[in-house]
């Protein structure tokens, strides 16, 4: 393994990623986006569920309508939500550039 | 409880995430030995038992809701963290808590365990599925991860024949220790920051007391990309309730119809053995021939519980949400609303009690909502009679049966409308300008435990027999009396029903139920069929069976088209798709909303719709000849 991952790897939100895709979690900020419940309460949950800063995490499935939800493996888990929820995961890509 | 039966009895209690194993576990422990009832006032399970410990301590477990934390964010986790802190006036505050993990993933467990250790009460972590992480290579330190943790540690696996052995070794040593609060209560709902930093924690615990998997668990990723498959996953999950209706159907048929005769040759019996007469009339129409047709649809009820059991234990409800989530938002319901109304179609109040997983109240609503318009098993007597009366036994294209294919059209008839009412609920009535998250954790796939899907079964079972046993009794025992008094005068001719309350009810009903077409006997029928749908078809037997004698009673498909015309039948069959009579799922609906104005919004909808969609049905088909 000589090639070393770009430096420049595009950050991103989780919630724009494709099938495959391989990250490392920067952030978690819930933005504007009205859940109706307090932006603190969707990060409890997130972070309740395993979504903190520096785990790696990989897209391995998407819904059938809309691509959404997605189903995200965090180390041994795999966790499915909706696009929405996952646009406040920054995220910087371990993928390989091809 | 009482206290005098508790003096020495340990209170012990399950907490765990979802997914955990924790309700194998507690299977294991106590077996059959358990109660199944609702907290007081609320509608979410308690499940409790009792167990002897190896030393003979008598120990009372309960089994919390998962949670992934204290915070309460549903009616379930309230009802944890209030166990926990030991608010709960109806329950003794835990002596012990048993932190259940799963071994396989200990990341979210740990966080957990960090968070009850607040608390101040004894705590113990139990690393359940032991044999799986074993197996996958995952290596665990239980002393260096007991001294990191500063709680004790013990493995378990539930679904193993001597599994819970070293548990119950330490189980025993608890219960025979002091067991005093280990400290202060110092919980507070945590930050955000608290919560990472527990995370960071658990983390670190996990790298000095772990190895890392040498073997991670692929199988499920496999399974996944078939299963989770934009479409195969689609067509995979269709063919799974195909066979599951299917095996409701098929399977059922022999075992009901064993039941069915049972019954019948006993109502035989019960004649033969009394006098001719009141009471003979009452035990024969009555109470056997009442509870009959009531607990011949047991089978059914079964095998629908065995496929849901089975496909939780499994993993895969989990996915199905996932897969519908998308599908049922177009609809405004919620992808976790899909297992609720999937348990509808065996029964409405499972189905309803299910929503406690949804945790946002909107939601929750709109699936109580119309989770009652999910043809459930209790329609199916009705649809079953009706359809064998009027719809030819014929084939269509040499295969496809023109009575399925009536009976898929009404659950069809059923789930269009259940989503129709829901898209008008969401733009006109709950409208609220935001989604809710769904936020769901898709568990490894498991072979399921048998032992545990029996208990689950037996438990619905009970529950189903007393319900027969209770409400439909009664009601059947009310039909009767209203059938049967007043007695027609001496001299008076005709069957003795057109004397009966009954008959004066029905023709009160009349004119109201006229315009759909039916007749004072089904105005009747309908009465006693406001306790559960299914005695409508007893009530059916009941009215004819004393208006005709035993033959029309024994013949009731046949007495139904030789005095129905076919518009009528028609017409039962459109008012029993919206049809709001089961008194049973109108009182679940009060307590699960806690008003009584979304139970008689619940009843004034399906009501109207019933009405309405008879009416039309009747009309057209009057329209078209058939009347």
């Amino acid at each position: 393994m000589t090639d070393t991952v770009p430096e420049a790897a595009a950050d991103m939100r989780l919630g724009q990623a494709n099938r495959g895709f391989c990250g490392r979690i920067n952030a978690i900020h819930v933005g504007e986006v009205t859940h109706g419940l307090a932006a603190s309460e969707i990060e409890s949950r997130l972070l309740e569920l395993g979504f903190v800063e520096g785990v790696e995490i990989k897209v391995l499935h998407e819904g059938p309508i809309g691509r959404d939800p997605i189903a995200v493996r965090i180390n041994d888990t795999t966790i499915a939500l909706r696009r929405r929820e996952a646009m406040a995961i920054l995220v910087t890509s371990l993928n390989r550039s091809t | 409880m009482s206290t005098q039966t508790d003096i020495g009895a340990r209170h012990f209690a399950l907490v765990g995430t979802p997914n955990s194993g924790k309700t194998a576990l507690f299977n294991a422990l106590t077996g059959g030995r358990q109660k199944v009832a609702n907290y007081p006032g609320v509608t979410v399970e308690r499940k409790a038992g009792v167990l002897q410990t190896p030393s003979g301590h008598s120990v009372h477990l309960v089994d919390l809701p998962g949670t992934y934390s204290l915070r309460g964010r549903s009616p379930d986790e309230e009802i944890t963290r209030d166990v926990v802190l030991g608010r709960l006036a109806s329950e003794t505050a835990p002596d012990l808590l048993l932190c259940i993990a799963d071994a396989t993933n200990l990341r979210v467990a740990l966080r957990l365990v960090i968070e009850l250790k607040r608390v101040g009460r004894q705590l113990m972590l139990v690393l359940n599925m032991i044999d799986i992480a074993r197996r996958r290579g995952i290596e665990i330190d239980l002393d260096r991860l007991s001294a990191e943790l500063g709680v004790p540690v013990v493995t378990s696996t539930a679904v193993r024949r001597g599994g819970t052995e070293e548990l119950l070794r330490r189980m025993d040593e608890m219960a025979a220790g002091r067991l005093a609060p280990s400290g202060e209560n110092t919980w507070k709902p945590p930050t955000t920051g608290e919560l990472r930093a527990a995370q960071r924690e658990a983390d670190r615990v996990i790298a000095t007391a772990v190895g890392l998997p040498a073997r991670p668990d692929k199988i499920s990723a496999r399974v996944d990309a078939v299963l989770l498959h934009p479409v195969a996953g689609l067509v995979i999950l269709l063919s799974v309730l195909f066979v599951m209706f299917q095996a409701v159907f098929a399977w059922a048929k022999p075992v009901m119809d064993l039941i069915s005769s049972g019954f019948d040759a006993l109502g035989v019996v019960a004649h033969d053995a009394l006098p001719t007469g009141l009471l003979q009339s009452f035990i024969q129409n009555g109470v056997i021939a009442g509870v009959g047709s009531v607990i011949v649809f047991l089978p059914q009820i079964l095998i629908l519980f065995l496929f849901i059991l089975l496909l939780e234990d499994l993993g895969y409800m989990g996915r199905a949400a996932f897969l519908m989530d998308r599908i049922m938002g177009g609809a405004g319901l919620h992808g976790r609303a899909f297992i609720p109304l999937l348990s509808s179609f065996a029964c409405a109040i499972p189905g309803i009690m299910a929503t406690r997983v949804i945790d946002n109240r909107r939601d929750r609503l709109t699936t109580i909502l119309v989770a009652p318009l999910m043809t459930c098993s209790a329609r199916i007597p009705v649809y079953t009679l009706i359809i064998s009366a009027f719809v030819p036994a014929t084939y269509l294209w040499g295969w496809v049966s023109l009575q399925g294919l009536v009976m898929f059209a009404l659950y069809a008839a059923g789930i269009m409308s259940a989503l129709g009412v829901s898209f008008v609920a969401k733009h006109f009535f709950l409208r609220e300008n935001y989604t809710p998250p769904f936020m769901l954790e898709l568990p490894a796939y498991k072979v399921p435990n048998i032992r545990s899907v029996a208990i689950g079964l037996y438990t619905r079972a009970k529950m189903f027999l007393q319900r027969a046993g209770t409400t439909i009794f009664s009601m059947m025992v009310l039909i009767w009396f209203l059938a049967s008094f007043p007695r027609p005068p001496e001299g008076a001719e005709g069957p003795a029903i057109n004397f009966s309350l009954a008959a004066m009810i029905g023709d009160a009903l009349q004119p109201v139920l006229a315009p759909v077409g039916f007749n004072w006997q089904i105005s009747v029928a309908l009465i006693p069929g406001m306790a559960a749908r299914e005695v409508a078809v007893a009530a059916l037997g009941t009215v004819y069976a004393i208006e005709g004698g035993k033959e029309a009673a024994e013949q009731i498909g046949q007495a139904l088209a030789s005095k129905w015309s076919l518009a009528t039948a028609l017409a039962m069959l459109a008012w029993y798709i919206f049809a709001p009579q089961c008194a049973s799922t109108l009182a679940v609906i009060r307590r699960e909303t806690g008003s009584w104005r979304w139970m008689a919004i619940t009843f004034g909808y399906m009501l109207a719709l019933a009405y309405l969609a008879a009416f039309v049905t009747y009309n057209v088909a009057v329209a078209l000849g058939a009347g």
